[in-house]
C-alpha cells in the first residue's frame, strides 16, 4: 500500500514536472510563432522605401556567388551580386545587400528581413511549396569529390556504404546523403560552411564530399587534394526565393531574367565568373522554351509527421547528454585541479594558471573549438566528438575553477587551523576538510553551469557533431517550420535539466537541514 | 610533577608591534592553569603560539620531548611530533560542520594516527561517553547546544590522547550550571595526568577550578602562581583591573 501511495506520488510529481515543461514550452511557441510568422500586414515598403530592392546573401558563401570585394571589402561581388543588380534595375530600384546566414535566408526573407534571397539558393519542393521561388537561372551538377588514391574506389555514392561523406547541411546534397544513409549505411557529415568538408577530405576525416560542382572546382582551386569524379550524381538549380506574398515580385523578377537570358547579359555574368559551359546553354534554351529541365532527384515527401523525426531527435538528446556529461566530468575534475592549484600553488604556478582561466574565459568558446578542431588538424587530429568534449570541457573548467577557488577560499579559517592541530597533513586537509565543505557551496552554482554547458553544447555543430539543436534545425529545414520542432526541442532540453536542477535543489536541502 | 609544557622567553611581534614580550610559563603535569587578562592582552596568541599556528620571533616552547622555535611556521609534515601531544579547543569549537559528532572526533585517529576505524570508533564512544554527549554520537555539529559542541570538541581533541589541552575561553558561551560541569571534567583531565593551559578573563571560574592563575596585560605575564594567592591578594594593577572589570 505505502509502495503504491510512493508510486502515485512519483507518477503526480512526474506529471507536474511535465506539464511545467510543457507549459513554458508553450510559452516560448507562443513567442516563437509571433515572431516567426509570415508578416504579411506590414509593408515591406515601410521598412525599405519604394527606390530599394533590399536583396540578402551570405557573404562567407564566397566567390562566384556572393562575396565581399577584395579591393572595396565594402561592396560585394559575385554572380548572384550581378543578377540582383539586374532584378533591382529590371524594377527601376536599388539593390541593396543584407548579409544573412545561408541555413536562413529562406525563413529571413519570409520574415521580412529583405525582399529577395540570391545566394545559390537551391530549388527543392519543400521551399517550392513554402515561398515563391524564381525560374531556375543556374543549373549545377551535384558532383562527388574524393581523394585522388581513391578515385577508382569511390566512384558514386553506391561505393561509399558505410563510409563518412560530406556535405553543407540544409542542401540538396544533405536529402540525397541522409537518403543514402537510410539504403547503404553511408555517413552523412554535416557542415555549416563548405571550406571545411574539403579540407577534412584532404585531411582524411570524411571519404568523399558531395556538393554543387561549382563549389567543388572552387575548392579544387583554393584547396586541392582532392579530384571531382566527373558523373554527376545528380542536376539542381539555383533560384531567387521570396516571401510566399510577394509572388508578383517573383513574377517581376522572372520576366526580367527571362529578357537576360535572352540578351545573353546572363550568360556574360556567368562567362565573368567561369561557370559558363554547354550544359547551362542547353538549360537558358529549355526554360526560354518555358520548360525547365525536370528535377532528376526525386526527394519523397519532405513535409510530415514529427514522428518520422522523433527517433533522431531523441537519438540527438542523447549525444547532447552525453556529450554534456563527458565534458562537465572533464570541467570539473580540470577545474578542482586549476582551484587547487590557485589557492594552494607557489606564485608562478598562481599565475599560469590565472593566465589559462582568463583566456578560456575571455575568448568565445566557438573560436575554442575551431582551433581545437580545425587549427591543430595539422598537429593532431581529433575525431569530432572528443574535440567537442575536450573543447567544452577546457572552456567550463575554467568556470568551474572560479567556483571552487571561491568555495574553497569561503571555508573558515578556524576549520582549517582546528585541522591543523588534530595532526592531519594540508593534502588530508584537503580532502577530508576543505573540499567536502568547499562542494556544498559549489553545488548550486555547479549545476547552474551544467545547465548553460548542455545549451552551449548546441555550438560543437560547427565541428560537425549533429547534437539536438542541430538536428531540430534539420527537421526544421526540411518540413518549413521551426514551430513543432522547437517546442519538441526545448522540451528535450528542459527534460534533460529540469531533474537536474530537481537533484541539485534536494541534495542542498539535505545537506543544509539534516 | 613533570613539565608537559615549558615557555621560555616567547616574544610575537607584528611589524614593529609587540604582542607578546618576554614570557615565561610552567605547566606540570596534572596542573589547570588559568591564564586570564581583558580583551587583547594577548591570551589567544599565547595559546595559538603553542599550537603551533602563529609564528613567534623569539624565545622556545617546548611540550614533552618537542621544541618549537622562532621563524616561519613549520610544514605540518614536520610538525606531527608536536600534533600528538596538543590538544587545541576553539573558542567557537570550530567543529567540522559536514561531519557527525563521531566523525568528528574518529577523523584525525583514522587518518592522522592510521589507527582502524573500528578502534577508533570505539575510543570516541568511550570519550564522548565521559563528557556526557554520547547521545549526540549521529548529530551534525549545527544540531548541537553550546555546551554539547563545545564537549565535542574535547573529545575531538582528546581522541589523539594529548599531553597538553590548550581551550581558548571555553566559559564564554556557558550559563552558571555548565561551567561548573566543564570545572569538574577539566578537574578529570587533570587528575589522568594531563596538563590544561586554559585562556579566560572569568574570575570566578578560575578562582573555582584553577590550580595557578597567571596574568596578561598588554602581552607581559604581569604575575602568576597559586590561584588563590593570585586572585585573592592581587599584587598588579593589571590584576586588580582584570578582578574590578564589570564582566570579570
Amino acid at each position: 500500500m505505502a509502495r503504491r501511495a510512493r508510486v502515485v506520488a512519483s507518477t503526480r510529481r512526474a506529471v507536474a514536472i511535465t506539464l511545467r515543461a510543457l507549459a513554458l514550452a508553450f510559452l516560448w511557441l507562443l513567442t516563437a510563432c509571433t515572431v516567426g510568422a509570415p508578416d504579411v500586414s506590414s509593408a515591406r515598403s515601410s521598412s525599405a522605401p519604394v527606390s530599394v530592392l533590399r536583396w540578402g546573401g551570405d557573404a562567407e558563401g564566397g566567390a562566384p556567388f556572393v562575396e565581399a570585394d577584395p579591393a572595396h571589402p565594402d561592396s560585394m561581388r559575385g554572380f548572384d551580386v550581378s543578377i540582383a543588380r539586374m532584378i533591382a534595375s529590371g524594377l527601376g530600384r536599388e539593390p541593396e545587400f543584407v548579409q544573412v546566414a545561408y541555413a536562413n535566408i529562406d525563413a529571413s526573407v519570409e520574415r521580412g528581413d529583405f525582399d529577395v534571397g540570391l545566394s545559390g539558393v537551391e530549388d527543392r519542393p519543400e521551399l517550392r511549396e513554402r515561398h515563391a521561388l524564381s525560374l531556375p537561372y543556374f543549373e549545377f551538377r551535384e558532383v562527388l569529390a574524393v581523394r585522388p588514391e581513391d578515385s577508382t574506389r569511390y566512384r558514386s555514392l553506391i561505393d561509399l556504404a558505410g563510409k563518412r561523406v560530406a556535405t553543407l547541411g540544409a542542401t540538396l546534397a544533405y536529402q540525397m546523403l541522409l537518403k543514402e544513409e537510410g539504403r547503404s549505411g553511408l555517413i552523412p557529415v554535416s557542415y555549416d560552411d563548405d571550406v571545411h568538408p574539403y579540407t577534412d577530405l584532404a585531411a582524411g576525416r570524411v571519404e568523399a564530399v558531395l556538393l554543387d560542382h561549382v563549389i567543388a572546382e572552387r575548392s579544387l582551386v583554393r584547396t586541392g587534394g582532392f579530384v571531382i569524379q566527373p558523373q554527376s550524381a545528380a542536376m539542381g538549380h539555383y533560384v531567387a526565393i521570396f516571401a510566399r506574398a510577394d509572388s508578383a515580385l517573383r513574377d517581376s523578377a522572372n520576366l526580367i531574367l527571362r529578357d537576360r537570358m535572352r540578351d545573353g547579359s546572363l550568360e556574360q555574368v556567368f562567362r565573368q565568373w567561369k561557370v559558363w559551359d554547354d550544359g547551362q546553354a542547353q538549360h537558358f534554351g529549355r526554360v526560354l522554351a518555358a520548360a525547365p529541365a525536370p528535377m532528376q532527384l526525386a526527394i519523397s515527401g519532405a513535409g510530415g509527421g514529427f514522428a518520422r523525426y522523433l527517433p533522431a531527435l531523441l537519438r540527438a538528446a542523447a549525444i547532447t547528454l552525453l556529450l554534456s556529461t563527458l565534458a562537465m566530468a572533464l570541467a570539473v575534475s580540470l577545474g578542482a585541479a586549476l582551484a587547487a592549484g590557485r589557492v594552494y600553488g607557489p606564485a608562478p604556478v598562481r599565475g599560469m594558471l590565472s593566465v589559462y582561466v582568463e583566456v578560456m574565459r575571455g575568448t568565445p568558446v566557438l573560436l575554442q573549438l575551431f582551433v581545437l578542431y580545425y587549427g591543430l588538424s595539422g598537429v593532431v587530429r581529433l575525431p569530432a566528438f572528443l574535440a567537442a568534449v575536450i573543447g567544452l570541457g577546457l572552456n567550463y573548467a575554467a568556470y568551474e575553477s572560479e567556483i571552487y577557488r571561491s568555495a574553497l577560499l569561503a571555508i573558515p579559517r578556524a576549520q582549517l587551523e582546528a585541522a591543523r592541530t588534530l595532526g592531519l597533513s594540508e593534502f588530508q586537509i584537503l580532502r577530508l576538510v576543505r573540499g567536502p565543505q568547499a562542494l556544498r557551496l559549489a553545488l548550486a552554482p555547479m549545476t547552474n553551469d551544467f545547465v548553460a554547458l548542455l545549451k552551449d553544447s548546441s555550438l560543437v555543430s560547427v565541428i560537425t557533431v549533429v547534437e539536438l539543436t542541430k538536428q531540430t534545425a534539420i527537421y526544421a529545414t526540411n518540413i518549413g517550420s521551426w514551430a513543432v520542432p522547437g517546442m519538441l526541442c526545448a522540451a528535450l532540453y528542459l527534460m534533460m535539466s529540469l531533474p537536474l536542477s530537481r537533484v541539485a535543489r534536494r541534495l542542498e536541502a539535505r545537506w543544509s537541514h539534516a | 610533577m613533570s613539565a608537559v609544557l615549558e615557555v621560555r622567553d616567547l616574544a610575537v611581534s607584528r611589524g614593529e608591534q609587540h604582542v607578546l614580550k618576554g614570557l615565561d610559563l610552567t605547566v606540570a603535569s596534572g596542573e589547570i592553569w588559568a591564564l586570564m587578562g581583558v580583551s587583547g592582552a594577548g591570551k589567544t596568541t599565547v595559546l595559538r603560539s603553542i599550537a603551533a599556528l602563529q609564528p613567534f620571533s623569539a624565545g622556545f616552547i617546548t611540550v614533552g620531548n618537542v621544541t618549537l622555535k622562532p621563524g616561519a611556521l613549520l610544514p605540518e609534515s614536520r610538525l606531527r611530533a608536536l600534533r600528538g601531544k596538543v590538544g587545541m579547543v576553539f573558542q567557537a569549537h570550530a567543529l567540522f560542520e559536514h561531519l557527525s559528532v563521531l566523525d568528528n572526533v574518529t577523523l584525525s585517529p583514522i587518518h592522522a594516527l592510521g589507527v582502524t576505524r573500528e578502534r577508533a570508533e570505539t575510543v570516541a564512544r568511550g570519550l564522548l561517553e565521559s563528557l556526557g554527549v554520547l547521545a549526540r554520537v549521529d548529530a551534525l555539529p549545527r544540531q548541537l547546544s553550546g555546551g554539547e559542541a563545545q564537549r565535542v570538541a574535547i573529545a575531538r581533541a582528546l581522541a589523539l590522547d594529548p599531553l597538553l589541552l590548550l581551550m581558548d575561553e571555553p566559559t564564554s558561551a556557558l550559563d552558571p550550571a555548565r561551567r561548573g560541569a566543564l570545572g569538574d571534567t577539566l578537574r578529570a583531565l587533570a587528575r589522568s595526568g594531563r596538563g590544561l593551559l586554559i585562556s579566560t578573563h572569568d574570575v570566578e571560574f578560575a578562582e573555582a577550578h584553577a590550580d595557578r592563575v597567571a596574568v596578561l596585560s598588554h602581552g607581559v605575564l604581569v604575575e602568576h602562581g597559586a590561584a588563590r594567592d593570585v586572585l585573592q591578594r592581587p599584587q598588579h594593577a593589571a590584576t586588580r583591573e582584570l578582578l574590578a572589570s564589570p564582566d570579570a
